[in-house]
Formats: C-alpha cells, sequence, structure tokens
C-alpha cells in the first residue's frame, strides 16, 4: 500500500488526556502504599488529633474535631495533588516515562490534564472516606445546606487543580527524583504549619500568617472552614469573614500560574551534565 | 477533506527520496564539541549502522534527528522534514525504540499496548504486535516481572506501534545475553523486511554486520567511513603482515604484496624452511579499531 500514509492525523490532546487519566488511575489503584497513605493518612490524622486534643475547643465554642476536619480535609487535597504529583512526574522522567511521550508527540497538556483528572478522583474518594468518619465517630457536622456543599466542592476542586499544577511544577527543580520528592514532602510539611492547618491559625503570628496567605494551602484551609464551620465561626477568621471572593481569586490566580509556569518550564528529559 | 488519492504528496517528492539527509551537522555541549560537520543519508527502505564507541556522537545524532535535542550547526532532513520543526504528522511517521521505563512497572504488556495505542492514528492490533515480538504468552505479565529481553522486545513492539516509516534503535542489544542478542538481531530484520527503514547505533561491529546494509563508523564527532559490512575498510585490509624469525628476532613487514615478499624469503633461506612464518590481514575488527582511532593503522 501506498496510499496510507499521511491520511490520518494523530489523535487529539483530548483523547490522549482521557487515556491517560485512565492509565494514571490503574496505576495509583497498583501502588498499594500509595493508596495506602493517601487514603490512611487523613482518617489517621483524624483519629489521633481527636484523641489528643479531643477536649479543646477552638474559638467560637467550636469542638476540635469539627474544627480540624477542615485542616485534615485540606492537607489530604495537598498530600494527593501537590505532594504525590510533584513525587510522580520526577519519576516518570527519570525513569525514561516522558521520554517516551515525548517521541510520541504527546501534547503536555494532554499529560497535565491526566494527572488532573487521576487527582481529582483521588481527592474525591479520599473525602468519601474521610467526612463519613468525622460524622459518625466524632459527630461533626456536614455542610449545613447545599450553598455549604457547593462552597465545599469548588474549594475542593480548585484546591486539588492548584496543587496538581504546581506539583508538575515543582518536578522540574533540579536534583534526582528522590531529592525532589524529599524537597516537596519538606516544603509541604513547613506550609502546613504556617497554613493554619493543625492550629486556629489566628494562634499563628502575623508574619507566619502574611506568608501562609501567598499560598494556596491557607485559603484551601480557610475555604473548608467556611464549608464545615457554623456562619458565627467567620467572624473568628483574620477579616473577620470567611472570603469566598479572595478564596476564589486565590486558588484561581494560583491553577492558572501554576499552569503557566508548568507550560513554560515542563521538561521531558532530565537535563543533561 | 478529500482523501490522499486525490491531493498531490506532500513534502515527500518521490519515494526515492533518502530518509534522511544530514549535512555537516555541529552539536556542542558547552565548550565540548560532540558532533563535528556530521554528514549522512539513508536511503529509504534501508538498515544504517551507525557504529562506533562510546562518546563518539552515535546517540547525540540520533537524538537531532529525533527532534528532541536542539542542533548548533548543519542542515537535517528527516523524511523530508527538519526535525527541530516538525510537528505531530512527522513525529506519527517515525518510530523510536527507546530504552526507557514504558508506562509504569505495574501495567502488564498488554495493558501497556492497548494504552499507547491511544496515541496513534492507526495503531497495529495489539495481538498481532504480541505475536510479531513473541510476547504472547507473557501478554498478562507485568512490565515489572520481563526479563531485560522481554523488555526490549516490549520496547520494539512500542517502536512499530504506530506503523512508523522510520524506525530508530540506539544501542538496542547493550547489555543483552548472546541467545537474547540473536532472537533481537531476527526482530530487527523482519523490520527491514517489512520495508521499514531502520536507522541504528551500536558499538558492536558483528552487531553492524550481521543487520546493516550499510554501516558508517562514527569517530571524533564525524563520519569517517560509509561502506556495506563487508566493504568496510577495503584498503586497510588489503596490508597483509608477513612475520618470522630470524637469527633469534621476530621480523615483520607489511606489504600488499604479501605473494612477493613469500617469494624472496623462501629463496633466500637455504633449507627451503622459514621459521615462525605467518602471513596475516587485518579482521574486520582489526580495521574498526584502526578507524576509530584505537590503535594506528600501521599496526595492523
Amino acid at each position: 500500500m501506498t496510499t496510507v500514509l499521511s491520511t490520518s492525523r494523530p489523535p487529539s490532546a483530548a483523547r490522549i488526556a482521557l487515556a491517560r487519566t485512565a492509565l494514571e488511575l490503574r496505576l495509583f489503584s497498583r501502588e498499594r502504599q500509595q493508596v495506602a497513605f493517601a487514603f490512611a493518612y487523613p482518617l489517621v490524622m483524624m483519629v489521633v488529633f481527636a484523641a489528643v486534643l479531643g477536649g479543646d475547643e477552638r474559638p467560637g465554642d467550636i469542638p476540635f474535631a469539627q474544627y480540624f476536619l477542615a485542616g485534615i480535609a485540606a492537607t489530604g487535597i495537598m498530600l494527593v495533588s501537590f505532594q504525590a504529583v510533584g513525587a510522580a512526574v520526577s519519576a516518570e522522567r527519570e525513569s525514561g516515562q516522558l521520554e517516551r511521550l515525548q517521541l510520541l508527540g504527546t501534547p503536555p497538556v494532554a499529560y497535565f490534564a491526566g494527572k488532573g483528572g487521576q487527582v481529582l478522583v483521588t481527592t474525591a474518594a479520599q473525602l468519601a472516606l474521610l467526612l463519613p468518619l468525622a460524622r459518625y465517630a466524632y459527630d461533626v457536622p456536614m455542610p449545613v445546606d447545599l450553598a455549604h456543599w457547593v462552597a465545599f466542592g469548588w474549594v475542593a476542586v480548585l484546591g486539588a487543580l492548584a496543587g496538581t499544577v504546581l506539583g508538575v511544577a515543582v518536578s522540574a527543580l533540579p536534583g534526582t527524583a528522590a531529592s525532589v520528592t524529599t524537597g516537596i514532602a519538606a516544603l509541604a510539611l513547613v506550609l502546613q504549619f504556617f497554613s493554619g492547618v493543625f492550629f486556629g491559625f489566628l494562634e499563628l503570628p502575623g508574619w507566619m500568617q502574611q506568608v501562609a496567605a501567598l499560598f494556596p494551602l491557607k485559603w484551601l484551609t480557610q475555604g473548608m472552614r467556611s464549608a464545615f464551620l457554623p456562619e458565627q465561626a467567620g467572624a473568628f477568621e483574620v477579616a473577620g469573614g470567611w472570603e469566598h471572593g479572595r478564596t476564589a481569586l486565590v486558588l484561581a490566580a494560583w491553577v492558572i500560574i501554576g499552569l503557566v509556569i508548568c507550560v513554560r518550564t515542563f521538561r521531558w528529559r532530565r537535563t543533561r551534565g | 477533506m478529500t482523501t490522499t488519492e486525490v491531493a498531490p504528496p506532500p513534502v515527500r517528492a518521490g519515494a526515492a527520496a533518502p530518509a534522511v539527509t544530514v549535512r555537516g551537522l555541529v552539536k556542542r555541549y558547552g565548550a565540548t564539541t560532540v558532533l563535528d560537520g556530521l554528514d549522512l543519508d539513508v536511503q529509504r527502505g534501508e538498515c544504517f549502522a551507525l557504529l562506533g564507541p562510546n562518546g563518539a556522537g552515535k546517540t547525540t545524532t540520533i537524538e537531532l534527528l529525533e527532534g528532541v535535542l536542539r542542533r548548533d550547526g548543519g542542515t537535517v532532513q528527516v523524511l523530508g522534514e527538519d526535525p527541530a520543526r516538525a510537528g505531530r504528522g512527522w513525529r506519527s511517521r517515525i518510530g523510536v525504540v527507546s530504552q526507557g521505563e514504558p508506562a509504569g512497572q505495574a501495567l502488564s504488556v498488554r495493558e501497556t499496548l492497548d494504552h499507547f495505542a491511544s496515541y496513534h492514528a492507526r495503531p497495529r492490533p495489539t495481538a498481532d504486535l504480541l505475536d510479531a515480538v513473541g510476547l504472547t504468552g507473557q501478554a498478562g505479565v507485568r512490565v515489572r516481572g520481563l526479563s531485560g529481553g522481554q523488555r526490549r522486545r516490549l520496547a520494539v513492539a512500542l517502536g512499530v506501534q504506530g506503523r512508523p516509516e522510520l524506525v530508530f534503535l540506539d544501542e538496542p542489544t547493550t547489555g543483552m545475553d548472546p541467545v537474547a542478542r540473536r532472537q533481537f538481531w531476527s526482530l530487527i530484520r523482519e523490520l527491514g523486511a517489512a520495508g521499514t527503514t531502520v536507522l541504528l547505533t551500536t558499538h558492536y561491529l558483528d552487531e553492524a554486520a550481521e543487520l546493516a546494509d550499510r554501516v558508517g563508523v562514527v569517530s571524533g564527532g564525524r563520519l569517517v567511513e560509509v561502506a556495506a559490512p563487508d566493504q568496510l575498510g577495503i584498503p586497510l585490509r588489503r596490508v597483509a603482515t608477513v612475520s618470522w624469525t630470524e637469527d633469534g628476532t621476530r621480523r615483520r613487514v607489511h606489504t600488499e604484496t604479501p605473494a612477493a615478499v613469500l617469494r624472496d624469503l623462501l629463496a633466500a633461506s637455504p633449507h627451503g624452511e622459514v621459521p615462525g612464518l605467518t602471513v596475516t590481514r587485518p579482521s574486520l575488527e582489526d580495521v574498526y579499531l584502526s578507524l576509530v582511532g584505537a590503535t594506528p593503522a600501521g599496526d595492523l
């Protein structure tokens, strides 16, 4: 046959993104350690912190478990997005998987979208385990009405997407996959303390609050509080309210900034030398 | 959109146009010049081997032809396009047998092939690929459980999945045991038999001789010789070495006319016997080592 060439165009980026999402989910589900860590970590945190500090109350007479659920949900999302994606991308680069994708002419956006799809599904599964635990074991009230569920939804999605693109972005840092993974974990840990995941945000020193306000995790945590805490608890936030507009703006800005960084700095292969 | 039978063929002006044309290719890493004016032509349907020691610039050449590295000088045409500017349409016409991990160790062979099928417009059916590379029995085995040789065969299947016109193989058998190597060679020969143009790099002379229609010897960032395997280094191979023992010392003469030297020797020897007489010609390996500068030509 001599006429078969050039008749067929390569599949669209969207089709490859779908295939990649399915692939990422399948691979994720087969890495037992990863699954256990992603799903058990928030549950264990909930159990441990509730056992240790269960009697405490947070500003506004909020039971500790209720206040803390927002922090765990946020930190869990960061774990499966930012931390897991950053580690996975640098490992895939090191093992030559990304080089193969480059040689196949894969549009980078299709690769990012595959990661995003996997993160969204994983985040949903993680929250679907965490919320019932909080509700039935610790009597934490769920979002009171549809508006609160909607807030919970968009905060989770924007947070997960910001984490994903920033995870891809930091994977471009120099070093081996192991050192990049360690660096990301350290950064995530510090950010968790700065962003009031483990404490009431108002208990943190002012400079820490200001540093945290630059990063998405603080806004993700605050947004989660707005979904789980009663309306009047908003008075105990830094700005005296939930700041939904600003939360959406900062998280969306991070998604866009992260995407621009990805597109600009993404490398399929390790740099030479 | 009309079909291609109606549309004039695009850049591919005549099937006789070479698959690869390279002129004066230059690549530097910092102060190190890896390629220093390399010229190369690969014809359609040919199996061409770039032969050279490690560090000669073979891999760099391949990566420039694949369009994943930027060159510092020269011109490159692969399937009628400049790889540095070519898009996905061009990429779908080349295949690369990559040493990198496919798509995760936890995926089975069949799952891996099925996944990568979605990157191609007209993928070869997974069952055909499994059969062609002899992995039908391992279809359900996860990549992590494959032997080194089986992984390379999977890499070949992935490299030809999109029905490429030109396939690149960079040191495809390095580290393989002799049996796996021979099986792998027959796989590459089948590619060539199907009309696919094959460009491979190797530092094994026997591999180049076994597989290639033509061999290009790379040394010092240039192509120092191009010939059919049995024509490689003909001028060097014409020189024979006649050696014998005379008065307890070893004597050695390099000559293109060993018979004449022998006649003189026999005439000069009173008993008709020349102690320790040998006549040797350089092996293909000797010629190769001389071409890449590992041994001076005079020592052959």
